[in-house]
């Protein structure tokens, strides 16, 4: 597939482009894919949300655009940060491209904090590692940083042990913004919160979108989350990215089966309470299915389905959907629905 | 109110002793400080709160894997903690527990025909092959597993749906009455939630099940609840029916809750009072109301006087000095 306009923003406003992107690990019976033939584009200043469940490849997708997959990990296509390949940068490069270009929130990392180290001076380390400024004016940067993820610079002087949870996580976010990234990734940085911490962290990203411009990677499987913290989504199923485009139209409007499953099966707190219909089935592990990976699970699988893996295409809601109903002239109950 | 009691905790508190042995100092976790709480029959009620809120003590409370040091839990009006070991056997048999994560329930090396027969084989209610088979089948389908294909698999070749619900055909081999789900579907992927909680409520209403479940999801908790109880510094800080506590919250912390709720369906932006203060502990409460500390509408009276559950509308309670009004 060669990457479509609408998976694209205008040129010149893209932080990323990536095309083409396939991820196997090299197992001891063979290849597995993880990520296969994914194409999108981060532009600038906004908030991607990538969706999906357990082993789809959403974090195989974040960590490859970091060049942090395992040794046995085999990437193909492009992932292009101003205009050059990270795939083919050399060490070097990629030193400057990490933190500095692009920065990477992993999941679970605000559990990675040194417990022995004050929260700030991990912070400090962190930018004099890349940058040769005095530990003073580091000092100062960090004490900044903190305060912009709603963290009181007097705080900075504290152990990991003397924050919360939440505190933590925003602690990382500070971190991960140390260097000026033109670009987070943050994967999964909520799961972990309760809800009311979890609230404070997305307003405390929202702002810092709002003030200093940064784009995010927002990976998460969590659609309500995404729903409220992203601008475009993108939907991740077995490897593929099955619909992208704009959050309102892909969460409230999904042209997708497995998006809009998906979406009616998380039980809701406000609006109407009703049945909700589950999807049968799991999602695919390691063997992926012919045809459509999503058709042995999809109420409106029919013969095309199971032979031919269709292509993203243009949905009437301007987003793009890998599905063969899309373009099948009979869809009005999906789109309906 | 309730036709039939089939639980009743009365003031319960479970307290943890933790010594640091170098200070020599001993400090009391509160992890449920006064709990009172009614299940009627066929009902379910959620239980929600932040994590350490002491939901999951009070469930293991319920199970007789925690004793209290006060108060009293009453099954069908028979103290759970003054039984001998024959009620003690019976009760257990009569209550089962669901737990969060089905990688870690189940017995690897056990397969799924073990995992829920064995229950039925310990309560002499099962004892040839034949039987075992019979009631294996019988577990399996009713959780919605086809016996022919899974009754001989071990844990590690099912996925985390399939798992979830031998782990429920196992809770539900000795015909229990009460279900005491903590987190059923939090480890699970969102495609297959739905289908064990729609199982949970199906099976409910086919074999007249209470439930107690535990969530940190109000939406999970909306979704199979039919009332929901809200905890804060292990105590009931609010309780109602599902729709009148989410569309009408009476506590301030229960509205906090739900102004966090993320997702553009949500009207409200989040409340006052988000921020945590540490200087409070399980160990250490606030006085007075324990939100105090936190709440946007607090006075002298919240910091000095413990406010009660008190019924505020009809089956609505809340523990607040000045409640929140429409």
């Amino acid at each position: 597939m060669t990457a479509n306009p609408s998976t694209r923003g205008q040129e010149g406003d893209q932080v990323l482009d990536i095309r083409n992107l396939t991820v196997s690990y090299k197992t001891e019976s063979g290849y597995v894919k993880a990520v296969d033939d994914v194409s999108f584009t981060v532009n600038k200043g906004e908030i991607l949300g990538l969706a999906g469940e357990s082993a789809c490849g959403k974090t195989t997708t974040a960590l490859s655009i970091m060049r942090l997959l395992a040794p046995n990990a085999v990437v193909n296509g492009q992932i292009l940060f101003d205009n050059k390949d990270v795939l083919q940068m050399p060490e070097d490069e990629l030193r400057n491209f990490r933190w500095k270009g692009v920065s990477l929130i992993p999941q679970g990392s605000m559990n990675s904090l040194d417990p022995v180290i004050q929260v700030g001076k991990q912070i400090v380390e962190a930018i004099r590692a890349h940058e040769s400024v005095s530990r003073a004016d580091a000092w100062k940067t960090t004490e900044k940083l903190l305060s912009s993820v709603s963290i009181h610079p007097t705080r900075a002087k504290n152990y990991p042990h003397e924050f919360s949870g939440g505190m933590k996580q925003r602690a990382v976010t500070a971190m991960a913004l140390a260097l000026n990234p033109r670009l987070v990734i943050a994967d999964e940085p909520t799961t972990a919160l309760d809800v009311v911490v979890q609230k404070q962290l997305l307003l405390v990203l929202r702002n810092l979108q709002k003030s200093l411009g940064i784009s995010f990677i927002f990976v998460s499987h969590d659609l309500s989350v995404i729903g409220e913290i992203a601008d475009r989504v993108a939907v991740m199923y077995a490897g593929k990215i099955v619909e992208i485009g704009r959050k309102d139209m892909v969460l409230k409007h999904p042209s997708h089966p497995y998006t809009q499953a998906l979406v009616n099966s998380v039980p809701k707190v406000f609006g109407n309470r009703q049945l909700l219909e589950s999807i049968p089935g799991s999602p695919p592990t390691g063997v992926w299915p012919e045809g459509c990976r999503f058709h042995p699970r999809c109420k409106f699988v029919f013969d095309l389905c199971r032979q031919k893996e269709p292509e993203l295409q243009l949905a009437a809601t301007g987003c793009l959907a890998a599905c063969h109903l899309v373009s099948k002239t009979d869809r009005e109950e999906i789109v309906l629905k | 109110m309730l036709e039939e009691r089939v639980l009743a905790i009365q003031d319960v508190k479970v307290y943890f002793e933790r010594r640091e042995r170098l200070i020599g100092r001993k400090t009391v976790i509160h992890a449920v400080d006064g709990v009172t709480l009614v299940l009627g029959r066929g009902e379910t009620l959620s239980l929600v709160g932040e994590s350490g809120s002491g939901k999951s003590t009070l469930a293991r409370t319920v199970l007789k894997l925690n004793t209290p040091v006060e108060g009293a839990i009453l099954f069908h009006n028979q103290d759970i903690f003054k039984q001998d070991r024959r009620q003690s056997k019976a009760y257990r048999r009569r209550v089962q527990m669901i737990f969060q994560d089905p990688y870690e329930s189940l017995n690897p090396q056990s397969t799924v025909f073990n995992a829920v027969t064995e229950p039925r084989v310990i309560h002499g209610l099962a004892s040839d092959r034949s039987e075992k088979e019979e009631a294996a089948s019988r577990l399996l389908a009713l959780v919605g597993l086809d016996p022919s294909t899974k009754l001989y698999r071990y844990p590690h070749e099912l996925s985390g749906g399939e798992r979830q619900r031998v782990a429920i055909a196992r809770a539900l081999s000795l015909e229990p009455e009460l279900l005491v789900a903590d987190e059923p579907v939090s480890m699970l992927d969102v495609s297959i939630r739905l289908g064990v909680l729609n199982l949970l409520q199906t099976l409910k209403q086919n074999l007249n099940l209470t439930y107690l479940v535990i969530t940190h999801d109000l939406g999970v908790a909306r979704y199979i609840g039919t009332r929901i109880a809200v905890m804060y510094f292990g105590q009931i800080v609010e309780i109602a029916e599902t729709d009148e506590l989410i569309n009408n919250p009476k506590h301030h912390y229960t509205n906090l809750l739900l102004s966090s709720i993320p997702g553009t369906e949500n009207p409200q932006p989040l409340a006052a009072g988000a921020d945590v203060d540490f200087s409070y502990s399980a160990a250490e409460p606030p006085s007075g109301c324990r939100f105090h500390t936190r709440c946007p509408m607090a006075q002298e009276k919240c910091a000095s006087i413990v406010p009660k559950l008190t019924e505020i509308a009809n089956g609505h309670f809340a523990a607040c000095h000045y409640p929140l009004t429409k």
